[in-house]
């Protein structure tokens, strides 16, 4: 579908080696641009310790990471601007208002008030939460909390964005406007997505390609098709992406 | 630059929209009232037909109006409010999630502590600043006296070594608040230090110095004066004693030396009394100087401190 495909994220043997125990091992892997590549995996297995890697808030211990062409260990600050990041315990400021945070977080991002403006107005419209802005942030339900996180990537707009787990704990009516806005991301703003979960229905549904990781090393990557045809020699027709995970995950553990 | 300038608003603004700080504030505002009040009233009244003695108006912050002078309120509150304003700073926000948040923002890390830092110093200027403000003020209306130029720059020395005092406890606050995750743990800590330093150094000061120089005592004035000098020199490494020794000079003209005349013998204080004018503002900052540097001092290396382990520290989620 890509006709010149160009690498935004690429990493050779990135090894992190955290409190004499390996969390990721020699971790090669590349992610194209406008691609919404997915990360699957046991807990533990290393994949937030990889993505703070790639966003320069942890320094590996060996191997090369290039995000943008940028070194990340190097140059965090550029990285850091070029890119978003929706951790798996989003934290907000409760005592604020839903504008505030966002206007905090503009700032930092050094974005001029009447753009930030601008972009804050749209973002909150589009994540649906533009009847709530002036609550307090300690008020939100967890939906509201997790579409406030897409919002402030929207604000950023962010060539690449890193999602950990933006469904966890959400009900099925709520994960399902989250699906719907992470695809907007995607296609209408064209952001390259990084998608952590254990919900595979939507990995299977949003992701192009991904990779499995257990115990720090990946142990395969590709699309649907690709890591079907490894484990079954068949067509992924037939399988769920579960059941294609189950699989890895019973012969690798 | 521009990090450090956002996170410094957010926490100024954070400061003086808590209720902590209302709180604080307020209690205070109400305790040196409460001394102002007491002082100027007993003073107006010593005052009666008497000519206006030298440095009337210092008078406010020294004597021991009911329980004790605004200096010694300050001396022994103040480390209370640096360590309230600070304990949680950093933890709190790393307990919520905010912390690896504003870290995957294209801002340098130190733009974090030193924002914070700053903020909560400004703080503590504006808070010094107006309680003194209202004290002067209040002073001003009890008494009818007006102050001299060399008591208003008295006053302002003695404004900026408290704001530094302070300023040194909010860096312990600030620098357990980054050791220590929980914040309760935290806030315990800086309570252990601060109790540690305003009962527990005097005590230990004593009984080390008198288990080095037991024979002391009337009869043997040598082991005496040795006794002392041990017992000063340990407890001038707390931060309480250097702050009110420093303070009770500046704001005092008529103290000559940070030593209690306790300790002079009979020939000195007659010697001493034979100049017994005040001395010049120049002269009593020559005698604090070394106190307001090493407090200075114990300040930035209690901020260095944090800012390396805060540098160093893994930044994980979880």
């Amino acid at each position: 579908m890509v006709v010149e495909e160009k690498a935004i994220i690429e990493t050779e043997n990135l090894t992190k080696v955290y409190k004499g125990q390996v969390a990721v091992d020699h971790v090669t892997f590349k992610v194209f641009e406008g691609e919404v590549f997915g990360f699957l995996g046991p807990n533990g297995a290393g994949k937030t310790t990889l993505i703070l890697m790639l966003l320069g808030l942890t320094e590996p211990t060996e191997g090369m990471a290039r995000v943008l062409g940028v070194d990340p260990v190097r140059e965090a600050i550029k990285v850091k601007g070029l890119i978003g990041y929706m951790p798996e315990n989003m934290g907000f400021y409760n005592d604020l208002d839903a504008i505030q945070m966002l206007k905090f977080m503009a700032d930092l991002n050094g974005l001029p008030r009447h753009i930030a403006d601008e972009r804050i107005e749209k973002a909150l419209y589009t994540v649906g939460l533009e009847n709530e802005a002036k609550k307090k942030i300690g008020a939100y339900s967890r939906g509201m909390r997790q579409r406030l996180g897409l919002a402030e990537l929207i604000v950023k707009e962010p060539k690449v964005a890193f999602l950990d787990e933006p469904t966890l704990g959400l009900d099925p009516d709520a994960t399902n406007k989250m699906i719907e806005l992470i695809e907007n991301l995607s296609k209408e703003q064209r952001m390259t997505i990084i998608l952590c979960s254990h919900f595979l229905e939507m990995v299977q549904k949003l992701c192009s390609r991904m990779g499995i990781i257990i115990k720090g090393k990946m142990v395969a990557q590709g699309t649907m098709e690709t890591l079907a045809k490894e484990k079954f020699g068949v067509d992924s027709e037939e399988y769920t992406l579960e059941e294609i995970y189950m699989k890895y995950f019973q012969e690798e553990a | 630059m521009h990090g450090l300038k956002v996170i410094f608003k957010k926490e100024l603004a954070d400061h003086f929209s808590s209720y902590r700080f209302l709180i604080l504030f307020s209690l205070i505002c109400m305790v040196s009232l409460i001394i102002a009040y007491m002082v100027s009233m007993s003073i107006k009244n010593e005052m009666k037909d008497i000519a206006k003695p030298q440095f009337v108006f210092l008078m406010l912050f020294i004597s021991q109006g009911g329980l004790f002078s605004f200096v010694q309120f300050v001396a022994f509150f103040g480390p209370l409010i640096g360590l309230i304003m600070g304990f949680d700073l950093i933890n709190r926000e790393r307990n919520e999630g905010t912390l690896s948040r504003i870290l995957a923002q294209p801002i340098y890390r130190d733009a974090i502590i030193n924002g914070k830092f700053l903020a909560g110093v400004v703080t503590i200027s504006i808070m010094i600043a107006s309680i003194v403000l209202v004290i002067t003020g209040l002073g001003l209306i009890l008494m009818g006296v007006v102050p001299g130029i060399d008591e208003i720059l008295r006053i302002l020395v003695y404004m900026i070594i408290s704001i530094v005092y302070i300023s040194f406890w909010l860096g312990v606050a600030i620098l357990f608040s980054i050791i220590f995750r929980s914040v309760t743990t935290s806030a315990l800590a800086g309570l252990a230090v601060w109790i540690f330093f305003s009962f527990f150094v005097s005590l230990g000061a004593n009984i080390v110095a008198k288990a080095f120089v037991p024979d002391a005592g009337p009869d043997n004035l040598e082991a005496l004066l040795k006794q002392i000098t041990i017992q000063r020199a340990i407890s001038l490494s707390s931060p309480i004693v250097l702050y009110s020794d420093a303070t009770a000079t500046i704001v005092d003209p008529t103290k000559k030396t940070t030593r209690s005349f306790v300790f002079v013998g009979p020939f000195e204080k007659l010697s001493s009394e034979r100049f017994s004018g005040p001395l010049s503002l120049h002269q009593s900052l020559l005698i604090v100087l070394p106190y307001i540097i090493t407090l200075i001092a114990i300040t930035a290396i209690c901020f260095a401190i944090s800012y390396i382990v805060f540098m160093r520290q893994e930044i994980r989620s979880a």
